[in-house]
């Protein structure tokens, strides 16, 4: 069970949350101009990192509320959590093993 | 054989405990196993597949042949002997390697405990007593976790018991190590008790986030294989050593010592004091030269270089002899009973590998030692690899002699596989111990190879002529030990295994001997029988009837309620909604569909406007959360501009639907102050009016196709808004229906629900609700995937209604429709869609169903096959909407 920093609650355990997948795919801004192809890829397209990764959680049992966290998709190593809107931090650098 | 002294036992306390039907007598501090040994009970268990007699290859947690079951107390399917704590009145049962389930309900209780710590050391051996005082002298909190109930103590270890931060739990195994120092440990507080306390719950399941883990968890001692090494009598060395120190027993009357390092001339002379008669000490080493050592009272230690190349054994089984190499390739065989052997030790370091940790072997210490670790975890003690020198061996795996058969040299006892099997899995090819685990099964039983694993290993390495350091060993994972389900469940069994909910006129609804069914976590009357027994069919027929002739009442409290506020709801709903609803006027309610990003129907539901800045939306009853997820996220990670809140109101609101041609005059009869022409009170839309003396906000909403009044108050008022409500029905013969009869009357006016009548795969046009679909909006979730091309695309499955074509056969929901003159026998049946709701009507006088059809839409009046159980039934399809398609009945007479 991971520890998860909420940017409002502080520490909890992984059980009061929810997974959201990849961070930062944002609406596009004008759907009727995208051909078939890039709505697909909104849609139905997202990266499958090995190593840091940008994503969403939200802590549902919780405050309820949405943000970001940099997470290392092999040890679970979390870089990073912050608030939707806060400025994006930097990836950190690959460490390898 | 108990010897006359010695041991922590309490010799003070006799206990009789049985074991297959025969009683033993021990004492308390005794394990199952150590009065096993006491009694001279050699044969303790069979093979799991060539049922040959096994006995105790150990005295602790790396016991891989004697295995019991637990047939007194809670009772347990399958335990080692070895960590059984012995009480009087024990009953146990052996096994052959393979567990039994009591047909019985476990009736213990199991709890959980939470708890953070600085430091958390698991393992109360010597190191870890010494790490945990070195912490708790340091300050912080510190856990510390042993498996046996007793930790260290004695000339050498610091007392750490009543230090202050410090926390200790016997009899408590860390089975999992997890990210961010999350351990689960299981404490077993009650299965050593005759008599456990009855408020004493049997194991706690605990939850540990610390800091920083100290792994003190010890190591497990090698074996050697070679022929016959699973004959009872062949244990390991320091078990043979542990039962005569801790329990006063002695495993054998006349030993042959076998192991390839200084410590097992140790073992021998602590055997030699105990009196068990030493025949020869053989050492494998090559350098190991023939020699008497002197070492104990009675006399020396016959000390010799060579290798055991197999075992004599009596009729019965258990061991009568030792074949014994010598150095010069000579052979003999030395009687004895006890054959102790050791090959080294194994670091027990399966929680290191949990996460991440890895290891590596070691020559400098003949074992797999920590190599990567987690940032946070420390490995001490004989779990690091730091051994004394005496007890580094020159690593020696396996013992192929002459004229052994591979087939008898056993590598992993639990599962009977041997170096014969090992070799097979190479002869195939296998390179990887994976893949060789996988092949031959070593290592995959109850204790996840803790004897096999590391053995395998070297075995492979020398059969494949390769260094030990290339070897990995497979990956362990959790648990460590077996747990138990109702453990992991804790109290979250039986009733309180989910939350019921109910709604605030349930008394009612029990008390009039409704039928209830689940919907979701809510318990819903299903249907109400007017006499006893009589059945759903007739009820619902009954129901169905008086509702669309006179007038019916039902309990909607459970329908999803979605509060909003704020300038920006309409525009927010504008988004979400397929259809517009920023233009909805005070008073009004409009019905919405919500679709994914991809086109598909999510959930349905009414919106109401309150007043300019407040909205009430509705959900289905098994969606009003993750709707309330669906619209809290975007308005968080998309469009947090927008202002407005949601609030989740079900269990704010009690609502009865008062529906049928009569419910105009039974809410006249109880709003005086309410005119519910259909003039000054339109169909979709609301007024706020007190009905009885319940302060209400009412709606002209159907889910019906009748004329009906939705009748909300607050939840705490329901049952008496429910019961004036049917008071002022009795002149029309009110009557109460529960969910089948609303599917009914819903069905036959061809409303979906989402999520039975559609799936993923579905959107709104497919049920022939365009519609709803705007075609003003610039954009709103979904929109851009109804011009994708399959959106438009022929073929697609669309709602339609079915009608049998003899006007009585029964539908099936669930039943696949099939173009007429396929032949059923003839595999793949094509199909062409299927049933998703299906009822008897006595509107329609006949059954009728709902179903998504290809090409549903064009298809109208043609004949079909609906397929259950390999019958096909002739259906007619129809237009979704069986019964008054006009809309004639929503306004009532
Ligand atoms: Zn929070």
């Amino acid at each position: 069970m991971l520890s998860i920093c909420c940017p409002w609650c502080g520490w909890r355990d992984e059980l009061e949350f929810s997974y959201g997948g990849q961070a930062h795919v944002a609406y596009p801004a004008n759907p009727a101009e995208l051909d078939d192809a890039s709505w697909s890829e909104y849609i139905f397209f997202r990266d499958n990192t090995l190593g840091w990764f940008r994503e969403r959680w939200v802590h549902t049992a919780g405050c309820r509320m949405w943000f970001n966290a940099i997470r290392h998709t092999v040890t679970n190593e979390f870089a990073a959590f912050y608030r939707p809107g806060d400025p994006v931090p930097e990836m950190p650098v690959e460490v390898v093993r | 054989m108990r010897l006359s002294s010695g041991g922590d036992i309490f010799r003070d306390r006799p206990l009789t405990i049985s074991f297959d039907g025969r009683d033993l007598g021990g004492f308390e501090g005794d394990t199952l196993a150590s009065i096993l040994v006491a009694n001279g009970v050699r044969v303790c268990a069979r093979s799991i597949y060539a049922g040959r007699p096994r006995g105790l290859m150990s005295s602790g947690s790396e016991e891989a042949n004697v295995f019991v079951q637990v047939v007194s107390g809670a009772g347990e399917p399958m335990v080692r002997a070895t960590e059984i704590e012995a009480y009087d009145g024990l009953v146990t049962e052996s096994l052959a390697s393979k567990g039994r389930l009591l047909d019985l309900p476990d009736t213990s209780r199991y709890d959980k405990r939470f708890i953070h710590v600085e430091t958390l050391v698991v393992g109360g051996g010597r190191s870890g007593v010494a790490a945990a005082a070195e912490a708790a002298r340091a300050g912080g909190r510190v856990l510390l976790v042993h498996d046996r109930a007793t930790i260290a103590r004695g000339e050498g270890v610091e007392s750490v018991v009543g230090m202050g931060g410090l926390t200790i739990l016997t009899r408590t195994t860390a089975t999992g190590l997890h990210e961010h120092g999350y351990v689960v440990a299981v404490e077993r507080r009650t299965d050593h008790l005759a008599v456990p306390p009855e408020t004493w719950s049997r194991q706690r399941l605990w939850n540990i986030r610390a800091n920083e883990i100290v792994l003190a968890t010890g190591a497990h001692e090698r074996p050697i294989a070679f022929a016959g090494n699973d004959v009872p009598g062949v244990m390991l060395a320091a078990s043979a050593v542990d039962y005569v120190t801790r329990f006063g027993v002695r495993p054998g009357r006349r030993a042959v010592v076998f192991g390839c390092h200084d410590g097992v001339v140790d073992a021998a002379r602590a055997l030699a004091e105990a009196g068990v008669e030493i025949a020869r000490v053989v050492d494998a080493r090559p350098w190991a030269a023939d020699e008497v050592k002197q070492g104990t009272e009675e006399g020396s230690l016959d000390v010799r270089a060579g290798v055991v190349i197999g075992t004599a054994s009596l009729p019965d089984g258990t061991l009568s002899g030792a074949v014994i190499q010598a150095r010069d390739g000579s052979v003999e065989t030395v009687a004895c009973d006890l054959l102790a052997v050791s090959g080294g030790w194994n670091p027990a370091l399966q929680l290191l590998t949990h996460t991440g940790g890895r290891t590596r072997w070691a020559d400098e210490a003949a074992a797999f030692v920590p190599s990567q670790r987690p940032q946070h975890v420390r490995v001490v003690g004989k779990a690091s690899g730091e051994f004394a020198a005496a007890l580094r061996p020159e690593p020696l795996f396996c013992v192929d002699g002459p004229g052994s058969d591979p087939a008898d040299i056993f590598l992993d006892l639990q599962r009977d596989a041997t170096l014969a099997d090992l070799r097979r899995a190479v002869a195939a090819g296998m390179r990887s111990v994976e893949h060789v685990k996988r092949f031959t099964t070593i290592s995959t039983a109850a204790d996840q190879g803790r004897s096999s694993s590391v053995l395998t290993v070297g075995v492979l390495c020398q059969e494949l002529g390769v260094p030990m350091t290339e070897g990995v060993t497979t990956t362990y994972r959790p648990p460590y030990t077996p747990l138990t389900f109702a453990l992991l469940a804790g109290r979250d069994r039986g009733y309180l295994a989910d939350p019921e909910r109910v709604s605030p006129i349930q008394d009612w609804h029990v008390a009039h001997g409704a039928a209830f069914e689940d919907v979701g976590q809510w318990k819903r009357p299903w249907y109400f029988p007017a006499y006893d027994g009589e059945s759903l069919h007739d009820a619902v027929a009954r129901e169905c009837a008086a509702t669309r002739s006179s007038v019916g009442m039902m309990d909607a409290s459970t329908l999803g309620k979605i509060e909003m506020y704020g300038p920006d709801v309409g525009e927010f709903l504008d988004r979400i909604y397929t259809n517009l609803m920023s233009t909805l006027a005070v008073g009004k309610v409009r019905y919405g569909v919500m679709a994914a990003v991809d086109g598909m129907v999510l959930d349905d539901g009414t919106v109401a406007r309150l007043s300019d800045n407040r909205w009430i939306l509705t959900t289905t009853t098994g969606n009003a959360a993750k709707v309330l997820d669906w619209l809290e996220e975007w308005l968080q990670t998309e469009w947090p501009d927008l202002d407005v809140r949601c609030t989740s109101v079900t269990e704010h609101w009690a609502t009865v639907a008062v529906v049928g041609p009569r419910s105009r005059e039974v809410v006249a009869a109880i709003a005086p102050g309410l005119d519910v022409s259909n003039e000054a009170f339109g169909f979709m839309e609301w007024r706020d009016a007190m009905v009885g003396d319940c302060a209400a906000r009412v709606m002209r909403i159907s889910f019906s196709g009748e004329l009906a009044f939705e009748v909300n108050v607050d939840g705490w008022r329901g049952q008496a808004l429910w019961e004036v409500i049917y008071e002022a029905g009795q002149p029309y013969g009110i009557t109460p229906y529960g969910t089948e009869t609303m599917h009914v009357l819903r069905a036959e006016k061809g409303y979906p629900i989402m999520g039975q009548d559609t799936d993923g795969t579905v959107i709104p046009q497919d049920l022939g609700m365009s519609w709803v679909v705007s075609k003003k909006k610039p954009d709103f979730v979904g929109k851009r995937s109804y011009s994708r091309a399959d959106a438009a695309r022929e073929g697609r499955k669309q709602l339609v209604g079915l009608i049998p074509s003899d006007g009585s056969s029964p539908l099936m929901e669930g039943a696949q429709l099939v173009e007429t003159g396929v032949d059923l026998t003839r595999v793949p049946v094509p199909m062409v869609g299927h049933v998703t709701s299906a009822y008897d009507s006595v509107s329609l006088g006949s059954p009728f169903a709902l179903a998504l059809l290809a090409d549903g839409a064009n298809r109208h009046g043609e004949e079909l096959q609906a397929v259950d159980e390999l019958v096909g039934t002739r259906v007619r399809v129809t237009s979704p909407v069986p019964y008054d398609p006009e809309g004639a009945r929503r306004d009532g007479n």
